[in-house]
């Protein structure tokens, strides 16, 4: 899913950089102080998800999780996303600098318009309708970033355009496998903490959000300290 | 991999207690930061094998001045060429040019050959100049170079929490593992393999906004008012000055010597 250093064309890595410094300053703008520890926590969370391989035939697969990023986090997703790339790429080695833009807006904007399309609906229906969705979520967001490498590679140069084929259908099976796992995860927070998926105006303040919480602690929900 | 993140890293930027840094590690974590995005942005715009080579080899010697292990490093190498290998191999195929051999029908051209070694070469410079010049230092002290550089401080803040609880929550996700472990689960290719893992999944999710909830709690009792105070000792000196220059001048070198090639052949 990362693209390195030195593949794509300058064009391509520009366009990356500035699409992605727009999505990074929408996504702070939409990050209030009091909500930095749980954004930070849950990009945490997510930077886990990608230390957690499931097999998928005979190989294994790490987790993205990226649609269900957006669903919890919305527009926040861009910056918390980032950050996960960010320490991926000076810590691990994955990816490049000149491609930072480029993978971000590739992994990051899928994700949130995941959450944009998905969110409202997810907040609103039954566990089960909510695990459908929420599998549908993460399926769509991995198959745009695929769609989204896809494009960066072909718009390199036509050379690119059968390798960039290749790792669209090289990528279904993780798009199924993705959706499942999302599905499931969607199904037990709709079920222990029906909060984190609640619309994004219905927890724009900390202070609503806590309010939500409390409301489901009082509908018999589980701790879960 | 989660080492880098662990417990026992130090929250301030003063690394390694008594342990003396590496030479690269001994210059201003900014001068380096920037260097590496320079070198990142020029050798990604190099056209010749030749100068690609030399940046590559540039690496190579800022590598053997820090004290990185050099399995780790060659290893995290050979994991970013995985992903690139199938696209360097099909690059010969697509590419029209000179036919140069042909395997299975397939025409390779000696021009996508070249490219695809140029993608090669620039892909290993520019992670083995990153991975030397900025893998050495702490990702708290990335934290607060990045602040000393401008970046937006909800941005850093960000990051600084997310590096604070990878590891709690690398943790965490393993004592959950752990558990299924013990109740007997194997993971394999089956529905119930992927049930499981996404509920384990969202378990994590669930716990760690609990946990940012009680963490902005205590925050907010010990006064916390949307700033973290970034306390360091980060001085530029001569030598970081004169470290800039040097790395300055031989980038502009082979960018300069790169263009010439094109204009003299």
């Amino acid at each position: 899913m990362h693209i390195v250093d030195g593949a794509l064309a300058p064009e391509v890595l520009i366009g990356g950089g500035v699409l992605a410094v727009a999505g990074l300053s929408l996504g702070l703008r939409k990050l209030p102080i009091d909500k930095i520890p749980a954004t930070g926590v849950l990009s945490a969370t997510f930077f886990v998800a990608s230390l957690i391989h499931v097999p998928v035939g005979p190989s294994s697969v790490h987790l993205i999780m990226s649609g269900l990023a957006g669903l919890v986090l919305g527009w926040t997703a861009f910056p918390a996303l980032f950050v996960g790339l960010l320490l991926q790429a000076v810590f691990f080695g994955f990816g490049g600098l000149t491609v930072l833009g480029v993978n971000t807006v590739n992994i990051a904007f899928p994700a949130v318009l995941a959450g944009l399309l998905f969110r409202g609906m997810v907040s609103r229906s039954s566990p089960v309708t909510a695990a459908v969705l929420g599998g549908c979520a993460g399926a769509f967001s991995i198959a745009l970033t695929t769609v989204f490498v896809a494009i960066s590679l072909a718009l390199s140069g036509d050379a690119f355009v059968p390798a960039a084929k290749l790792v669209f259908f090289a990528h279904i099976p993780i798009m199924v496998v993705e959706g499942l796992v999302s599905a499931a995860s969607v199904y037990l927070i709709a079920k222990v903490k029906p909060a984190l998926l609640q619309a994004a105006d219905q927890t724009s303040g900390f202070e609503m959000q806590a309010t939500a919480t409390l409301r489901a602690k009082q509908a018999g929900e589980a701790s879960n300290g | 991999m989660s080492h880098l993140f662990g417990h026992d890293q130090p929250l301030s930027v003063q690394a390694r207690g008594g342990h003396s840094p590496s030479f690269v590690g001994t210059f201003d974590p900014r001068v380096r930061v920037v260097a590496a995005c320079v070198f990142a942005i020029v050798v990604v715009a190099l056209h010749q094998i030749e100068f690609a080579l030399g940046a590559l080899i540039f690496a190579a010697i800022t590598m053997s001045l820090t004290d990185l292990p050099l399995r780790v490093t060659l290893k995290r190498m050979a994991a970013m060429d995985g992903f690139i290998i199938v696209m360097l191999v099909m690059l010969p195929f697509t590419t029209p040019g000179t036919p140069m051999f042909s395997v299975l029908g397939a025409e390779a051209s000696k021009e996508g050959l070249m490219h695809a070694i140029l993608v090669g070469i620039r892909a290993n410079a520019v992670v083995l100049m990153m991975l030397s010049l900025l893998s050495g230092m702490t990702p708290v002290t990335l934290g607060h170079t990045l602040y000393r550089l401008k970046c937006p401080p909800v941005l850093v803040h960000l990051m600084m929490f997310t590096v604070r609880y990878i590891s709690v929550l690398h943790d965490e996700y393993h004592r959950l593992r752990m558990a299924m472990k013990l109740r007997g689960f194997k993971a394999r290719n089956n529905a119930h393999t992927y049930r499981s893992f996404g509920y384990l999944f969202g378990m994590l999710v669930v716990r760690s906004l609990e946990r940012a909830e009680r963490v902005l709690e205590a925050m907010k009792c010990r006064g916390f008012s949307g700033h973290f105070p970034m306390i360091d000792d980060l001085a530029f000196k001569r030598r970081d000055g004169a470290f800039a220059v040097f790395f300055l001048a031989l980038i502009i070198a082979l960018v300069l010597m790169d263009r010439m090639y094109v204009v003299a052949y």
